[in-house]
């Protein structure tokens, strides 16, 4: 039998039985939805996290330094914590000191931050990221204004009470009104309004707008961290290059005014994005070899379905296989039937399963902070995979079926 | 010399089963000449299945030979003897034997397929078998919108539509009311009037009474051997 006569045939068969068919393809529809569906939003979190998170979170050629790691997912053991804790602090002339210290030239600004109320008048924005910063922050980090200006290094020196606020901070608190000379509180401090940096956009939901900075030796020192310390010195650099270089000498710096011995462990942190990457780079790597296992699971599971329904369905046939051979089939031709039988309907699953996969990662894309994106090679792999099951399924009941005799087969029932 | 297409020599079968062995058939020499149309008879157990099975290349032997069209088909493995079954020989089953959720079309057109022939010639030889026995207007239904006789007819087609050598009918009216039976031998008779040879297997005396000569057959052996001139 030409193999096209052959797959015609298998989904005459398939449709026919629409019912059985759909039960006995859940295997490997499961696992090749799983499979496109995590490959996607993997793929997507990979994109989003070098593109957007690692960029608007740190920023590209940009290190930090501070008393332990701002990012850090996983476990921390108990140890680690109560090392970390007694670090001794950031000071000013610390971060003086590092800056001062860097030959290459770099972008510096002190940053250190509290959560508090914002208000204006009667109204009240909640849990806003409050950052007393150095006049070069808004350069360093990149941002354009969509009203107003940045402080000035002389406002920034006197401490003066101005803030730049955070574009959905600004749209809460003014509601459309001119932001620009309005007074608004922080926590119980008066702040004069000088700017609006553009909208941020969002990280895996997060807005990423609901800031609001003020010069470092401003009146939020007094909330934001205990005397003289900051958070975290940024450090830009114009090129990876120079961010190794700038490393280097901050870390000099850094181990002189601390009086570490060489052997001794850093007491603070150099914190980049790359270090970020790193640890997304490790889940990634565990999550893409987990896959396989469970994609594997499915559809070995999909497998032993599909065999038994083949089975099922070479013994509900025997009376028709008898036909077949008395007409002239071959055991080939047999053969060819049941295994293209076994192939398409596993493909069919497979295909179904693409499409539930792709639906699968858009729907999580439009309902949740979770990114995806295709990979083309994932639906290819399920292709292959579907088929692979589907023939690997068959062969032992196609087999069966072509070994029948015939006189037995067609005096069947 | 005459044109023999079957010619079976010393035929044996027997079944094995447990401990006990089965002759179906002891020894059965015989030959059909071309144009011959043979009534097999004889008792259940009398071996007629048996010996039909091995005409129609479905089982072999045991022991002897058999010689189909002066090809010795008795030594043949399972995929010749495939390819015998679907050139040379035409079968015709009491119950039928059309795949159920096949059109009558696509039922006669099967032989075919396993014959290699394209799908455009396939489609006009099985309406040109389904016109034969006078059911061109039936080409699209399913078994199970047609009476036993059609379904008996398209079964006919099926068998010819390969233009076999042998017409093999196993009780090809045992399921048939007496007018649809009568009407299925006319068929027949028309056919074997057109040069076809056909060998039938039935216990009806006014079926085999059909056949230009009887064979009866009893406890695997031939017990009688009967040409009629001009049925």
């Amino acid at each position: 039998m030409p193999f096209r006569e052959a797959i015609r045939l298998a989904l005459r068969v398939i449709w026919s039985q629409k019912m059985k068919s759909s039960f006995s393809v859940i295997g490997v529809f499961i696992g090749v939805t799983f499979l496109i569906a995590v490959v996607s939003i993997l793929q997507g979190m990979n994109a989003y996290m070098t593109e957007r998170f690692a960029g608007a979170l740190l920023g590209v050629n940009t290190f930090q330094v501070r008393r332990y790691p701002n990012f850090q997912v996983g476990d921390i053991s108990r140890e680690t914590w109560r090392e970390w804790r007694r670090r001794p602090r950031i000071s000013y002339d610390d971060a003086d000191a590092v800056a001062a210290g860097i030959s290459v030239p770099v972008l510096t600004a002190w940053s250190s931050a509290t959560r508090s109320d914002v208000f204006y008048e009667g109204r009240v924005v909640k849990d806003i990221e409050i950052v007393g910063a150095g006049e070069q922050y808004f350069d360093l980090k990149g941002w354009e204004f969509d009203q107003g200006r940045p402080f000035s290094p002389q406002e920034a020196r006197a401490g003066q009470p101005v803030v730049v606020l955070g574009y959905e901070l600004a749209e809460r608190l003014f509601e459309g009104s001119d932001p620009i000379g309005r007074e608004v509180k922080v926590r119980n401090l008066p702040y004069r309004v000088i700017g609006v940096v553009e909208s941020q956009g969002n990280v895996f939901g997060i807005s990423l707008d609901k800031f609001a900075i003020a010069p470092a030796l401003s009146p939020v020192k007094r909330i934001v961290n205990p005397p003289r310390v900051v958070d975290e010195l940024l450090v830009k650099a114009e090129t990876a290059a120079d961010l190794r270089a700038a490393m280097l000498e901050a870390e000099a710096t850094m181990r002189s005014r601390r009086g570490l011995r060489p052997g001794d462990e850093n007491n603070f942190t150099l914190e980049t994005a790359e270090a970020v990457l790193d640890f997304w780079g490790k889940i990634n790597a565990v999550l893409m070899m987990a896959l396989p296992g469970l994609v594997t699971i499915s559809l070995v599971v999909g497998g032993i379905v599909i065999m038994n329904i083949m089975l099922m369905a070479v013994a509900e046939r025997t009376r028709e296989i008898g036909i077949r051979k008395s007409l002239g089939a071959r055991r080939r031709d047999i053969m060819r039937q049941f295994l293209v039988e076994s192939a398409t309907l596993a493909t069919v699953g497979a295909a179904i399963g693409i499409g539930t996969g792709l639906a699968l990662a858009g729907l999580i894309q439009a309902t949740t902070f979770l990114p995806a994106r295709v990979a083309p090679w994932s639906i290819g792999l399920a292709v292959v995979l579907g088929a692979g099951v589907g023939i690997t399924a068959g062969l032992y009941p196609a087999s069966r079926a072509a070994r029948l005799d015939p006189v037995e087969a067609i005096r069947h029932e | 010399m005459s044109d023999t297409i079957i010619h079976l020599a010393g035929l044996a079968r027997e079944y094995r089963m447990d401990a006990e062995t089965v002759h179906a058939l002891r020894r059965v020499d015989l030959g059909i000449e071309r144009n011959e149309s043979v009534a097999i008879m004889g008792p259940s157990g009398s071996g007629k299945s048996t010996l039909m099975n091995i005409v129609g290349c479905l089982d072999t032997p045991t022991a002897g030979a058999y010689w189909l069209n002066g090809v010795e088909v008795s030594r043949m493995d399972d995929d010749e003897l495939a390819r015998v079954r679907n050139r040379e020989i035409g079968f015709v089953f009491q119950t039928f034997n059309l795949l159920p959720r096949a059109s009558a079309l696509h039922n006669v057109e099967l032989p075919l397929i396993y014959s290699g022939v394209g799908s455009r010639e396939r489609r006009h030889k099985a309406t040109r078998a389904l016109e034969r026995v006078g059911l061109a207007d039936r080409t699209h239904h399913k078994p199970n919108e047609l009476s036993g006789g059609q379904r008996q007819r398209v079964a006919i087609a099926r068998a010819l539509v390969n233009e076999p050598s042998i017409l093999l009918a196993d009780e090809p009216t045992g399921n048939l009311d007496s007018t649809t039976s009568a009407e299925i031998m006319q068929v027949f008779g028309a056919l074997h009037a057109q040069g076809q040879t056909i060998v039938m297997v039935t216990h009806e005396a006014n079926i085999a009474a059909h056949a230009s000569r009887v064979i009866t057959l009893l406890d695997g052996l031939v017990h009688s051997d009967t040409v009629r001139e001009a049925a």
